[in-house]
């Protein structure tokens, strides 16, 4: 492997390990904070690329489509913790497990009634549909290079919110100790919402920015659920900075995994997560 | 008095007589034909099963709904292409429903269900889709017919078409799982014995659509040509990432063809043309039976047939034929089979014939995406037949 190749794969592991970042970061901060193993958190992936699908579908903008597509996901996030989760905070994690999981089937249903069972696909913004050469073969998409931007953006401003404001501190609080938080004075029920409603939109953001790469089908999030738990074991339950961590080891394992050891691809991952787990059980990072 | 119960006892003899079966017709040649329709009606492989099943019935519609003779009437369950349920479910067709026929289905892994329940209770069964091997290979069965292809068979035509186009180089790539190993299979025996070197194989595991990185691997490689074997969501996904990597264009692209069936919409079509596939079928095959049979489907229906409607007449095509060489007794299997097997199925996608492990010998078509269209270039492959490895049939 030469040294452009070996820093174009590079990129790709980048790009790669922040998309599973913005997926894995609700999913640690609803776990760390809550208590609470959502398998549903997939489903709200998959919800995110049909609104990109839909809404670019009605308005032919697919920008506009991502900002009240966030919108809309932050609402559903916050009515699905106020009528549902909030029931299930202190409640076993295996009440947690049937509730969520019994969530993927009534999204997958809805989806299905909304949209149909059929695979979609959503046209990449004339802007940014042009690639730039790399090589005399290869062609970088111009698309890829901007989600690799804001999905940056993205993990700076939520490290940002995270330890630098008011509000990060009484999330960290929250993951640390909630009983004391409340303690504290901290409103541990608007907390909650608002972590719950953070994570529905990030995943739904991720799954409306990958829409125009991947392609939009039925149990989509099904598949990105599993690399998600797989990220916040790796990164330990709660931690955001453990996640942008392990996303990214997980992109560069996959990555090169795929390339250099094409026939253990598939279980590399998994060989990762389980050496972290035998010499750090509460992985990377546990607060 | 005596008249009166003379009546009564003759009466209850009778009654014996007709409740003890004397009295009625055999139950064969009245009774209507039981024909079990297993097919995924709902979740991602739906249309596939609705396709299969528009097939199958048009089919069965052009002879006037009768199978030598005997009336016909339905069961229908969906199988949600849900592996895990598949021998219940077929077990509700067979045991509860007492079918005398089974058509099923879409998805391998269901088949393996529907596979074992054909195999223990003997019930004759009809594959519109399904391709794993071992239906027609090492576990083949004298009740089990195939009419739609091996998931080697379309892959194993490609080999021929690269070498004529002078790609002596080429990375395969596919799903790391049962279906694109078996399509593997297919490509490597059929371009290695064309001349062909194949430089890679990169893999994923299924349905993993991050191709990103191996898309790289091969522009680094730059082989003479890249084929793969992908199909439906995955498969726009590739054909999309590879044009969107440069690679279009410049490292041509050859695959089985599904990895072009049934996606061609406005989106896809720009990033798809130039792709050549191989499959046993078009629709814009044009031939007579072809016109005639897209046409009558689609005023049947209000839609366009594909590969999987075909597959499923032909399944009607394959039934017509073995009941009206046994006058629709289906229970003189010696018989039944045997028409079966030496049945020419006058199919949309041409002539063909079943080999001796049950499968469809049959061309295999060069393909190229032009438009929204798989235009037939020629036929890659005359009278394909899968090995049937392991098959002790016939």
């Amino acid at each position: 492997m030469d040294l452009a190749n070996f820093s174009i794969q590079l990129l790709n592991s980048v790009q790669y390990g922040l998309l599973l970042f913005l997926l894995a970061a609700g999913l640690t901060l609803i776990f760390g904070i809550m208590g609470v193993v959502n398998l549903a958190h997939g489903s709200f992936y998959m919800l995110g690329a049909y609104l990109a699908y839909a809404l670019t579908g009605a308005w032919g903008n697919l920008a506009l489509a991502v900002v009240v597509g966030t919108a809309l996901s932050i609402a559903l996030g916050w009515l699905l913790e106020k009528l549902l989760f909030r029931h299930f905070y202190h409640r076993s994690h295996l009440d947690q497990v049937l509730l969520t999981f019994g969530l993927i089937y009534i999204f997958e249903e809805v989806r299905s009634m909304l949209w149909g069972d059929d695979v979609h696909s959503v046209g990449i913004p004339e802007v940014l549909d042009w690639s730039i050469k790399l090589t005399d073969t290869l062609s970088y998409p111009a698309y890829r290079l901007f989600m690799l931007a804001i999905c940056s953006a993205l993990a700076l401003g939520l490290w940002l919110l995270i330890s630098k404001t008011k509000l990060g501190m009484k999330i960290r609080a929250g993951a640390f100790n909630s009983d004391m938080a409340q303690a504290m004075g901290v409103n541990i029920v608007r907390l909650h919402a608002l972590v719950f409603a953070m994570g529905v939109a990030l995943a739904a953001l991720a799954g409306m920015l990958i829409a125009p790469l991947s392609s939009v089908y039925p149990y989509m999030g099904s598949q990105v659920l599993i690399m998600c738990f797989v990220v916040v074991v790796i990164g330990g339950i709660g931690s955001v900075r453990g996640a942008l961590t392990a996303a990214l080891l997980v992109g560069l394992v996959d990555t090169f995994g795929k390339v250099l050891l094409p026939q253990f691809a598939s279980m590399l991952v998994y060989v990762l997560m389980a050496l972290v787990l035998l010499y750090k059980p509460e992985g990377l990072f546990k607060q | 008095m005596t008249t009166r119960r003379l009546v009564l006892s003759r009466s209850a003899a009778l009654l014996g007589a007709a409740s003890s079966g004397l009295l009625l017709p055999a139950h064969a040649q009245n009774s209507k034909i039981r024909i079990g329709l297993m097919l995924p009606y709902t979740g991602t492989f739906a249309q596939l099963g609705q396709a299969c099943d528009n097939g199958f019935r048009m089919a069965l519609e052009e002879k006037g709904n009768k199978l030598g003779g005997r009336d016909i009437e339905f069961f229908k369950v969906d199988d949600e292409s849900e592996p895990s349920k598949g021998v219940e479910n077929a077990n509700k067709l067979v045991q509860r429903d007492k079918v005398d026929v089974l058509i099923g289905t879409v998805h391998s892994g269901v088949q393996m269900g529907i596979h074992k329940v054909a195999r223990e209770t003997g019930v004759l069964c009809i594959i519109p889709n399904a391709g794993m091997h071992a239906a027609t290979r090492a576990l083949c069965a004298p009740n089990v017919f195939r009419t739609s292809f091996t998931n080697s068979q379309p892959t194993l035509a490609l080999g021929k078409a690269m070498m004529a186009k002078g790609h002596k180089k080429a990375v395969w790539i596919t799903w790391k799982y049962a279906a694109g190993d078996e399509a593997g299979e297919g490509f490597k025996e059929g371009y290695l014995a064309s001349g062909g070197t194949i430089v890679k194989e990169l893999g994923l595991p299924f349905p993993n659509v991050e191709f990103q990185a191996l898309l790289t691997e091969i522009a680094s490689i730059k082989p003479d040509a890249v084929a793969c074997f992908f199909s439906g969501g995955g498969a726009a996904k590739f054909i999309r990432d590879y044009a969107a990597a440069g690679l279009k264009g410049k490292i041509p692209l050859y695959g089985s063809g599904f990895l072009t069936e049934g996606l061609l919409d406005d989106e896809l079509a720009p990033a798809a043309q130039g792709i050549m596939t191989t499959l046993h079928y078009s629709t814009s095959l044009a031939t007579k039976r072809n016109d005639a049979f897209r046409l009558a489907y689609a005023k049947a229906f209000k839609m366009q047939p594909d590969v999987y409607a075909v597959q499923g007449y032909d399944a009607g095509q394959l039934l017509l034929q073995g009941a009206a060489a046994v006058k629709g007794d289906l229970s003189n299997k010696k018989a039944l089979y045997a028409a079966m097997e030496a049945a020419v199925i006058d199919s949309p996608r041409g002539r063909w014939t079943m080999s001796k492990a049950h499968n469809p010998v049959q061309d295999m078509y060069l393909r190229e995406v032009k438009g929204k269209e798989n235009i037939v270039l020629g036929v890659a492959a005359k009278a394909l037949s899968d090995s049937g490895a392991g098959c002790k049939l016939g």
